[in-house]
């Protein structure tokens, strides 16, 4: 008897995980906007929040519930699921009218036709430029910004007093006068490699990911080649675990953070998801910009945060207005910045803010960075790049040879 | 429930001759209970019916509606007595399982991925959007939506002066036209629409959005448009549709996109517009995985490794977990309730936490990775970051994650062992050896082979562990995949289908992933007809 049962179980089972393994997101239906009747116009809105902005969002759509009538609907959603379900909603008809999201994903929102344009008129110079030029793809503004993130470097400042070097050798000498253990640390994130982190050094060098055109938006073509990027490569494999060791791949996050908060470095690269972790540690400390490396100016990647407008919304109308005219006041961008406060997108509110050190040393990092490219070709970025600077700095490649199959295996992707 | 449902027929198949339900004539409290819950069912089937017919999901309404009419005709039936322990398991492997699979199916025909993500109509509305650009420098206009007739037109206030307009007639001029403030309130032989009325309005919001008012004869000077329903702005589009002739030109340049069977539109001279649509390409997908340089060559390395892999994890597991059960199995052992206990305890903890865990004690540095610290006299070995290493590494954890299942399940079938077989063996003058070789061994296979070979396909799609623990790595660095030494086929597929944000490729990762499927159902079908056979030899 159980002989004739064992199989179809088995075969019950392998479906089973399978389905489970690889199912992509085809059943989930979460935003279905119910009817709005009762309300004043019986019209309705969909915006997808996290969990975080959503009491921000839920006061600006009560102002605007209140003027037109129009029932704006909040679903929450989990920051990371968003942008995977966004592009699979939007093209069925389920997807929202608006949803939040982080700028570089507009490259493959745009590839994929479910994002539309949007423009902000008379309010766009009250932003941050770069927070627009963020949200600006090929000539045309995709999202309303609200606020903007990048790492610095901060100081203990019982350890080291002085305020940061210009230089980053300087500031390396300064860690090592110091006498702790590490002179500095940095997110390595393991032996993966993270490039995002060491970013700013890179571009001290001169080599950006990607050109950039006069008006900030990037091209296609690779900028980290040639000697710039060989000169980058060659210094991080130079103070890599085979050379000076001021770089590890044993480091990560956690490990970062645990060595600054205890007192074992004295300089971190490290974005504002760290401070108070730092703070309760009981660290006195300063938030400065990062020194140059290899002389120019040494600019992280600003990651902005907005909202984006559905290109299948069936209330395209209403959404825009809610957008333009109830997102982007003083007050609804305040109010989102109290719910996860980063540095604000709206000048007024930035302003307002900078009175709090560690936030004014974020605002002042922000205006040095460029925004992280957008473009859909940064997807095929990533891997190839994390794992290139991981391998120049542990010592196991030869960090020109390394880079050049880097570059190779990048234009191959993009080409492909 | 699956589980239930396929023993059930079985079970009532082989009943006795006469089943009581033959002679239950149908009513008592029984029958009350059984009216309640089909009530139940039908309620929720009627719900979801109306639900599909509201939002015009023909499929959907179908398979309820067979479902349901089913269901209504089993229970009420006499005649269908087996199907009544049945249908349960059947709707739910329907609606779960068959429903994704077939799913997956057509995604591997298709194109689906990154820019090929939408329908053609909706690919065609992206680029228009995009092509779509604001006359640089032009003023944003104060705007009024008018209507007449069936004809919806824009009323602008251009420094004092009203000017009208619809899709037909470029704006004019309107001199006896009334405003207040920036909103028109009257223009002669148009019907001013208030802000209210229009965002009442869906079908009317639609039509303002898509109207363009060109703002002179010449087309060049581009058009009026209003994004919410208050001001306007001169826009200009780059590109035109033809609906007919199925190409959209770019009235700049003067190149004609044409729409291909690959799903974009491209040009005379091969550039292709950046959205395209989802089109069926046939075995396409299927072929590309093993002809493609990128994937063939990691392909045929990574299902040598995800077999090794299985493998080792299952005979190592096993064996541990079978020789510790039968330590513990003597009663001589003291505290044995309490090792068990102890032993037991990884099972206890989330997979997905201990990977992790063991990925930050396996740190290269004995500074932070206590395992280097604890047992290689804090010797630098860096474990997450050498191929070799790497594999046995994630055969470790594996190990300590998965041998208390085995110690689970062997002591409890130890325990169940006949004991007047053994006692017979023993009579026959067998050694310990001996009985266990000849006896033990094979009667606890009969019990524990289906449940290896469950425990080889789970981890055949062990994706947690990989990804938690190594994320693949370290990568391999003859190829320019993102695949590295430590990926099975599950996490490739992964890899591969984009979620986690690269460039996506459904239509390739739902192709592998029906190739993973036939791999485990064949390996599995062969599989238990071997148990068969172990099972006579008693």
């Amino acid at each position: 008897m159980r002989k004739t049962a064992a199989l179809p179980v088995a075969m019950v089972a392998t479906v089973a995980l399978l389905a489970a393994c690889s199912g992509g997101g085809d059943t989930t239906s979460s935003a279905e906007p119910t009817s709005g009747d009762g309300a004043g116009a019986g019209t309705s809105l969909t915006v997808w929040v996290d969990e975080n902005r959503e009491p921000a969002v839920a006061a600006a759509a009560e102002a605007f519930e209140e003027s037109t009538g129009v029932t704006v609907e909040l679903v929450q959603k989990n920051f990371e699921d968003i942008r995977a379900d966004f592009l699979a909603q939007v093209p069925t008809g389920e997807g929202p009218d608006i949803t939040v999201g982080a700028h570089d994903w507009l490259g493959s929102l745009i590839v994929n036709g479910v994002v539309d344009s949007i423009d902000l008129a008379d309010v766009e110079d009250d932003f941050e430029p770069v927070a627009v030029e963020a949200f600006t793809y090929d000539g045309q503004l995709y999202g309303l910004p609200y606020a903007l993130e990048s790492i610095a470097l901060v100081r203990n400042t019982a350890l080291a007093p002085d305020p940061a070097p210009a230089t980053f050798d300087e500031m390396v000498a300064a860690g090592r006068a110091a006498g702790t253990k590490l002179p500095f640390v940095i997110n390595t994130n393991g032996t993966t490699g993270d490039g995002y982190n060491y970013y700013p050094l890179q571009t001290s060098f001169g080599a950006p990911v990607f050109v950039q055109e006069e008006d900030g938006s990037y091209t296609n073509e690779i900028g980290m080649g040639g000697e710039a990027g060989h000169a980058f490569a060659t210094w991080l494999g130079q103070n890599g675990m085979a050379g000076t060791g001021v770089f590890s791949t044993d480091w990560t996050d956690e490990i970062a953070r645990q060595e600054f908060a205890d007192g074992n470095a004295p300089f971190a690269i490290t974005g504002p998801w760290a401070i108070t972790g730092f703070e309760e540690a009981g660290v006195d400390f300063a938030v400065e910009p990062i020194p140059s490396a290899g002389g120019q100016t040494a600019a992280p990647f600003v990651g902005v945060q907005g909202f984006f407008l559905s290109a299948q919304s069936d209330n395209a109308l209403l959404a825009q207005d809610f957008l333009v005219n109830y997102l982007s006041t003083p007050e609804a961008q305040r109010a989102l910045h109290d719910a996860d406060p980063r540095v604000p997108a709206l000048l007024q509110v930035a302003e307002d803010v900078s009175s709090d050190p560690v936030v004014g040393g974020f605002v002042a990092q922000v205006k040095n960075g460029t925004p992280m490219p957008s473009i859909p070709e940064m997807a095929d970025v990533w891997d190839h790049w994390n794992a290139a600077e991981a391998a120049i700095i542990s010592g196991s490649a030869d960090p020109v040879a390394a880079w050049d199959k880097m570059l190779a295996d990048i234009q191959a992707s993009i080409g492909g | 429930m699956s589980t239930q449902a396929t023993h059930a027929p079985a079970a009532t198949g082989t009943g006795a001759p006469e089943p009581h339900a033959r002679r239950w004539d149908g009513r008592g409290g029984g029958f009350l209970v059984k009216l309640a819950l089909m009530a139940l069912v039908n309620a929720v089937g009627v719900s979801v019916l109306w639900a599909a017919y509201a939002q015009g999901s023909w499929a959907i309404f179908a398979a309820s509606l067979v479902l349901l009419v089913t269901a209504d005709w089993v229970y009420v039936s006499r005649r269908a007595l087996p199907l009544k322990y049945v249908l349960p398991g059947l709707a739910f492997l329907l609606v779960f399982q068959l429903f994704s699979m077939a799913y997956t199916g057509y995604v591997a025909l298709t194109n689906y991925g990154t820019g090929h993500n939408a329908t053609k109509e909706q690919a065609v509305d992206a680029l228009l959007i995009q092509a779509e650009r604001r006359v640089a420098d032009s003023p944003s206009y104060p705007l009024t939506v008018v209507q007449r007739g069936d004809e919806v037109g824009f009323a602008i206030v251009d420094e004092g002066d009203v000017r009208v307009g619809s899709a037909e007639e470029p704006l004019a001029d309107v001199p006896d036209a009334s405003v207040d403030g920036r909103r028109v309130t009257a223009v002669p032989g148009w019907d001013v629409v208030p802000y209210t009325a229009l965002i009442s309005d869906t079908a009317l919001q639609q039509r303002v959005v898509d109207l363009r008012v060109p703002v002179s004869d010449d087309a060049d000077d581009g058009s009026i448009r209003t994004r919410e329903g208050s001001t306007g702005q001169v826009y200009s589009s780059a590109l035109v549709h033809d609906e007919a002739a199925d190409t959209l030109t770019n009235t700049e340049t003067g190149a004609v996109y044409r729409a291909t069977d690959e799903g974009r539109f491209v040009s005379a001279d091969g550039e292709a517009l950046a959205v395209g649509w989802r089109v069926n390409v046939g075995l396409e997908n299927f072929t590309r995985a093993f002809s493609d340089d990128t994937y063939s060559g990691p392909l045929l390395r990574i299902t040598v490794w995800t077999f090794g892999f299985a493998i080792a994890t299952v005979a190592t597991s096993f064996l541990l977990g079978l020789v510790l059960a039968l330590v513990f199995d003597d009663p001589r052992l003291r505290g044995r309730r309490v090792m068990r206990t102890l032993f037991i305890l990884p099972y206890a903890f989330p997979a997905f936490l201990s990977a992790l865990l063991w990925r930050g004690m396996l740190n290269a540095n004995p500074d932070y990775g206590i395992v280097n610290q604890l047992f290689f006299l804090g010797t630098r070995i860096a474990w997450l970051d050498d191929p070799v290493l790497a594999k046995l590494a994630i055969i470790g954890v594996n190990l300590w994650l998965s041998f208390p299942y085995w110690f689970l399940v062997c002591t409890g079938a130890l325990q169940s062992l006949p004991g007047d077989v053994m006692e017979a063996a023993r009579i026959d003058g067998a050694g310990r050896w001996r009985t266990f070789r000849s006896i033990t061994m094979p009667l606890l296979l009969v019990s524990t082979t289906p449940l290896l070979i469950a425990s080889f396909a789970f981890n055949f799609n062990n994706f947690t562990l990989v990804y938690m623990l190594t994320g693949g790595g370290p990568r391999f660095t003859d190829t320019s995949a993102t695949l590295g030494h430590t990926d099975i086929l599950i996490s490739m597929i992964y890899q591969l289908s984009g979620v986690a944000g690269g460039r996506a490729d459904y239509g390739l990762a739902s192709a592998l992933s029906i190739v993973v499927f036939v791999i485990i159902g064949t390996i599995s079908a062969l599989a238990f007809r071997r148990t068969r056979r172990l099972e006579e030899v008693l």
